[in-house]
């Protein structure tokens, strides 16, 4: 099983439900926080850290003794990334995609690949939980690949629960493609139903489950409930706003060891989402 | 185009996503004089949500190639798969639109010429008036890729109604996060606002948006919203700011209020300009524009 968890807007509680879900469930779970931008997930789960390894790019590097200045490299480059520039060739490693073409096309054997570190993935526990993430060097543009190392680390068999950046973009596409169900965690206001509209029209793109979480519950308009209703979107959990719900977040304390009542009710969360994802 | 030169740009960053960048910005923008609005959100554009703008203008953002494979001349010989490091071509010769990086590798090397590469349409972009002035905004498409040009070119229109209407101030609203589109939309920029909260998340995420300031030599300054959540984290981050020699531009409290305009499409000023939260906005205001 993986659940992934998106949300279009930022700061609607995608952190809060991973964490405090991850720990609810607590025996064969393992938590993967795709945020590789701004991860948190750390801050709540606090893991033993067991693995780290650099994450890199495939970029090319010119042999300048083999190189003819044909000009074949940059002609199929699409992202200009390798220039042809009077006796030499440049290379723009921050605009390579890594795809290979200059390689693949230089009938000198020319270009190499060399790689580029663009972040650092993570891996390691909390008692019985399973925890990895990845983070992205800061003035990195390309956050795509570490989240693919993060999603490597998904265990079958296990319950894996991914933690997508906010958005609708490349990122959060490559975080929650090839999940069997995602929650999209909103707010009941203007913003949070624009942006979940957009979400909830990215997951039928890629045709997965999904259930909606209503955060902050009380601050806002009934939009939201109207939209899902209309759209056929179970609601799975809705939380009220709470000073003591929100001091605790920024503690970076878990809800559930706070408010044990919390427990139960992530729980069941799990077999509620257990059971959409069975039906559909 | 020549820029006017003292065109001022500010963009709202936070790194963490719903610190109130939106809302804040929606404020500036009742207060700000003579200033176009830029939403360089792109992927989940919401200032329009309260301004209403009215667009007068409207473009394809056309960016990039998605290859298509025509199964009338493929042979199946297979090379384009062997060749695709996205593993986007599937055994039976199609084209995963979402996974197709667009590189043009299996269209320059198949043998029959079966691979078509078409530019792609990503979004649109807008050119718009509102009742607090002009507005360039845009709409990544679901799904799509190149948020980091769309975001530039955004930034580029935004630019050029300034020039053209003789306004020396864009007020920018920014993505959350660290990579393509919160790069696009700072660089060069004459300074980023970041909009923080008093959580350990809030404050994680400051120090890498600080960071990226740095990198990019970018003057940022500070403010923390919703900062009686918790004083004691609020004092913290105020205590980081100013070891880092970032001004603090000022708190804003928790208020319900922000959300009630959001739903009237107002903005707080609008909405209710002489509560504590609004006055606190328009200090903080007051003392941005006096810093930029």
């Amino acid at each position: 099983m993986i659940i992934s968890i998106a949300s279009g807007k930022g700061g609607t509680g995608k952190t809060t439900i991973a964490t405090n879900l991850a720990v609810a469930l607590s025996t064969e779970v393992k938590l993967l926080d795709c945020d590789v931008e701004e991860p948190n997930d750390h801050i709540f789960i606090q893991p033993e850290i067991t693995h780290t390894e650099r994450v890199s790019l495939k970029v090319p590097q010119v042999d300048m003794n083999k190189c003819t200045l044909c000009g074949l490299c940059q002609e199929i480059c699409q992202f200009q990334a390798i220039v042809v520039v009077g006796k030499t060739v440049l290379t723009f490693p921050e605009l390579c995609h890594s795809c290979g073409g200059c390689m693949e096309v230089c009938s000198e054997d020319a270009i190499t690949e060399v790689d580029r570190e663009i972040g650092v993935f993570e891996s390691g526990y909390r008692n019985s939980i399973e925890f990895a993430y990845g983070r992205i060097f800061v003035g990195q543009v390309m956050a795509v690949p570490v989240i693919e190392r993060v999603k490597a680390a998904v265990q079958p068999g296990k319950i894996n629960i991914i933690d997508a950046p906010p958005g609708t973009s490349c990122p959060v596409i490559s975080s929650v493609k090839n999940t069997d169900f995602v929650i999209l965690v909103t707010e009941p206001t203007p913003f949070g139903l624009n942006d979940l509209k957009l979400a909830v029209g990215m997951v039928k793109i890629l045709n997965i489950p999904h259930g909606i979480i209503i955060n902050r519950s009380d601050l806002g308009d009934d939009k939201v409930k109207e939209y899902a209703k209309e759209e056929n979107i179970p609601i799975l959990m809705e939380i009220s706003f709470s000073r003591q719900i929100a001091e605790t977040y920024s503690r970076g304390k878990l809800l559930i060891e706070e408010l044990p009542d919390w427990k139960e009710k992530f729980i069941h969360l799990y077999e509620d989402i257990v059971d959409y994802a069975r039906k559909s | 185009m020549q820029e006017k030169a003292n065109l001022k740009e500010l963009i709202v960053i936070s790194g963490k996503g719903g610190t109130g960048k939106t809302s804040l910005l929606g404020a500036f923008a009742s207060l700000a004089k003579d200033k176009v609005l830029c939403d360089a959100d792109v992927d989940a554009a919401d200032l329009y949500l309260i301004l209403e703008p009215e667009i007068k203008e409207r473009q394809d953002f056309q960016e990039g190639h998605k290859a298509i494979i025509n199964l009338d001349k493929c042979t199946e010989c297979g090379l384009c798969r062997d060749l695709c490091r996205w593993n986007a071509i599937s055994s039976e010769f199609i084209v995963d639109p979402i996974d197709c990086e667009g590189c043009g590798v299996c269209v320059y090397f198949c043998p029959e010429d079966a691979i078509d590469f078409p530019i792609k349409t990503c979004g649109e972009l807008f050119i718009s008036e509102t009742r607090c002035g002009p507005m360039v905004h845009a709409r990544l498409g679901i799904a799509e890729d190149n948020s980091g040009k769309l975001v530039t070119l955004t930034r580029k229109h935004a630019k050029e109604l300034a020039h053209k209407r003789n306004l020396n101030l864009i007020l920018t609203d920014g993505p959350p996060g660290l990579a393509c589109p919160v790069i696009a939309s700072i660089a060069g920029a004459t300074g980023v606002l970041i909009v923080t909260e008093p959580s350990l998340s809030g404050h994680h995420d400051m120090d890498r948006v600080v960071e990226l300031a740095n990198h990019f030599q970018i003057p940022a300054y500070v403010c923390i919203n919703k900062f009686d959540l918790n004083l004691e984290m609020t004092e913290t981050i105020e205590e980081y700011a100013q070891n880092k020699g970032l001004p603090i531009m000022g708190r804003i409290p928790f208020d319900p209020l922000f959300t009630k305009a959001m739903v009237q499409k107002q903005t707080i000023i609008e909405y209710d300009g002489s509560s504590n939260a609004s006055q606190a906005v328009k200090e903080m205001w007051e003392r941005l524009s006096s810093s930029l």
